[in-house]
């Protein structure tokens, strides 16, 4: 399929010069107008159940009724106006305008969720504590200075790169092995994927009772890993309150749910590769090993980067495990980026140092996002 | 998705239980078991835990160990449901439960079909800037979500002003579900229309043009062809949308509160473990509530998740 932009087929713009540039207005109005009716429309519908939704507090089996039935219904039905709409249109610009009934909504959401608030973030952060008044690079020189916030950095970095490498080596590894299970192999994945449906805040419970440390004489200990201890004739350990590995026992957490998720795509890839190559390598001779050196990694190469860098992002991200803790980050030094963040806008209150922490996160994502254009663009050419 | 993977040839051919399957499925044998048996313990331990402080009365649960009820599974006075009882009728989280659904499911189905139409357009429809502005909502994929936070919070609490005049206008959205639904929806919206657009985009075309031959206008071709040949890659955003927004405290904590009628189950379980920090047997009870949705949502389209994340990657 070609990726040329204005369609030749476009019927309105194959009339005489004069109406040419008159139907050219016309359907560039039309199609902002038509982009914007959409959500606008949305926007109503969706008002109006929400203040039903605000009188009908008492009952919750209601709002949650209404809820459902909007969101599923209204939306597409919305959609299914809008084309009608434009049906009523002169046939001339009907189809040059079709394509933004159909795209406009998720660019105008975009824009306001998105991308206006990439530029305010900037704004914001060159301002002070109140957004009042501007502070030039205040904000980041308290970044880049800042005792804790440069633990979170260190911390943040140790994240990106043990958390992505830990998950898919593990993922890459199980995926392989369990390619070659006889039976049971849908089970064996699904119980490594399980993880995934557990929330952050869930999970860090479910890790307490790993983590858990009680002083002596103080109950006995419930946590697993002390259990051990105990059970080998050991003092329990304050697991979490141990630096600087207590960095390394949150980030098992993240390990722990993220790990299924590059198993699953990742096994998908290598029952993707042709059996007669791994075949041909073992009757060449070569080990299992061998065979999974050589052969499979090289194949699966782009899927194992597409999930690292997925890995990366997600790791970039990360604030609830942290968060939720029940000791405090900064003295048990686990303070991450995107959790300075949090801290500094909702329970420390200054926006500007919030905001500057929030654009050295952006720009961290940045190389990853070129990088992300690139690979599509090249996608697109073999398209 | 992966160019080393295009030229693959169907998996059926890969699958069928033959006697190279058998073989293949041999080697390494107890090696190979032992490792999954032990990785899969592993990552069971933690879950199981859970599962079995939520069911020991209180007194158990702070005098022993979990792992303690291996030695006498069978004596009554180790298990009680008494728990949940208590989990949602006191803690509020059945109110936290249903709350977590009016959230979920319009934060699920909205960004789909917003993004379903989309991904339509970029594959299928010609207009200007297509290339472009495609290329832009990738690269909003990456935008960190704290980032969109504060800008929007304003938004909602303030609205916004451009040299002096309105141009949005304060809607006290805030701790609303209208305003969280929106919020979610516009976070959600790269990621799915980068994922339905690689696999709307793989259809064979062919099928799309015998369908304009007979007549059939945009909206039919969507509506009636190319959504029910996308079920897998939309199954596949729906589970990854809903265990995300299910799952989710930052956006529901920002923009629903910490407390109040709409605080939904992630933000009710903080709370708890910020106030009964040391009630195991509650956390537990309210920690596997949270959880049974996602799991049921999960084994019922898992086979689809699969499938439709990586349909990108084996195009057809």
């Amino acid at each position: 399929m070609s990726v040329t932009s204005e369609p030749a087929s476009a019927p309105g713009l194959t009339g005489a010069p004069p109406s040419r540039r008159f139907t050219g207005v016309l359907v560039l109005l039309l199609r902002v107008l038509v982009a914007v009716a959409v959500p606008v429309a949305t926007f109503s519908l969706l008002w109006w159940t929400f203040e039903f939704l605000r009188d009908e507090n008492a009952n919750r089996f209601i709002v949650v009724g209404v809820a459902i039935v909007v969101g599923v219904g209204g939306v597409f039905a919305l959609y299914w106006g809008m084309n009608r709409a434009v049906d009523l249109f002169p046939a001339r610009v009907r189809e040059s305008v079709r394509p933004y009934v159909f795209v406009g909504p998720c660019l105008v959401i975009l824009a306001v969720y998105l991308v206006y608030p990439v530029i305010n973030t900037l704004l914001i952060s060159f301002k002070d504590a109140n957004s009042q008044t501007f502070v030039g690079l205040d904000n980041f020189k308290f970044v880049f200075t800042d005792s804790d916030m440069l633990r979170a950095i260190r911390n943040t970095a140790g994240w990106i790169i043990l958390v992505p490498l830990a998950a898919v080596s593990i993922g890459l590894i199980y995926a392989t092995l369990a390619d070659r299970l006889r039976r049971g192999e849908g089970v064996a994945k699904s119980l490594i994927f399980l993880p995934l449906a557990i929330s952050f805040a869930g999970a860090s419970i479910t890790w307490q009772l790993i983590y858990s440390y009680r002083p002596q004489g103080f109950g006995s200990n419930i946590g697993l890993l002390n259990g051990i201890m105990i059970g080998l004739g050991q003092e329990p350990v304050k697991w979490l309150e141990l630096q600087p590995w207590n960095n390394l026992f949150l980030m098992v957490i993240m390990v722990w749910m993220q790990t299924g998720f590059a198993m699953v795509v990742l096994s998908a890839a290598i029952k993707a590769i042709p059996d007669e190559i791994i075949e041909a390598a073992r009757i060449d001779g070569a080990s299992e090993f061998q065979v999974f050196r050589r052969i499979m990694v090289p194949s699966i190469l782009p899927t194992i980067v597409v999930v690292t860098t997925y890995m990366v992002i997600n790791a970039l991200k990360v604030f609830d495990i942290v968060f939720v803790q029940p000791a405090s980050a900064e003295t048990n030094g686990t303070v991450v980026v995107a959790e300075r963040m949090i801290r500094w806008f909702f329970q420390l209150n200054h926006n500007g140092r919030a905001a500057a922490i929030a654009v050295v996160l952006f720009a961290a994502v940045i190389p990853v996002m070129v990088w992300n254009i690139r690979r599509f663009r090249e996608e697109e050419a073999i398209r | 998705m992966s160019s080393a993977t295009v030229e693959a040839p169907p998996k059926a051919q890969a699958h069928a239980p033959n006697g190279d399957e058998l073989e293949s499925a041999g080697r390494g044998g107890w090696f190979v078991r032992i490792t999954i048996v032990l990785i899969v313990i592993l990552w069971t331990i933690p879950t199981l835990g859970v599962l079995i402080t939520s069911f020991r009365p209180e007194d158990a649960v702070n005098a022993s160990g979990w792992w303690t009820v291996f030695a006498h599974p069978f004596r009554a006075t180790e298990w009680t449901i008494e728990n949940y009882r208590i989990a949602l009728d006191q803690g509020g989280f059945g109110n936290a439960f249903l709350n977590s659904l009016a959230v979920t499911i319009p934060s699920t189905v909205i960004p789909i079909t917003i993004a379903a139409f989309a991904a339509y357009a970029f594959s299928w429809m010609e207009f200007r800037g297509r290339y472009v502005l495609f290329v832009i909502v990738v690269g909003l994929l990456v935008v960190p979500l704290q980032m969109a936070l504060i800008p929007i919070l304003r938004l909602y609490t303030q609205g916004a002003t451009l040299f002096g005049r309105e141009i949005f206008p304060d809607l006290s959205l805030q701790g609303t579900f209208l305003g969280i639904w929106l919020a979610h929806a516009g976070f959600g919206l790269p990621l799915a229309v980068y994922l339905l657009r690689n696999y709307i985009g793989s259809l064979p075309s062919s099928i799309i043009e015998s369908a304009r031959m007979d007549g059939a206008d945009h909206f039919t071709i969507f509506w009636r062809l190319v959504v029910p040949l996308s079920v897998p890659a939309i199954a596949a955003f729906t589970i990854f949308q809903f265990l995300w927004v299910w799952n989710d405290l930052l956006v529901a904590y920002v923009f629903l509160g910490g407390a109040g009628q709409n605080r939904v189950l992630t933000v009710a379980l903080r709370e708890l473990v910020g106030s009964r920090g040391e009630n195991w047997h509650l956390l537990t009870s309210a920690a596997f509530i949270s959880m049974a949705l996602p799991l049921v949502v999960f084994f019922a389209l898992q086979k689809y998740f699969v499938r439709g994340l990586t349909a990108g990657a084996v195009k057809g």
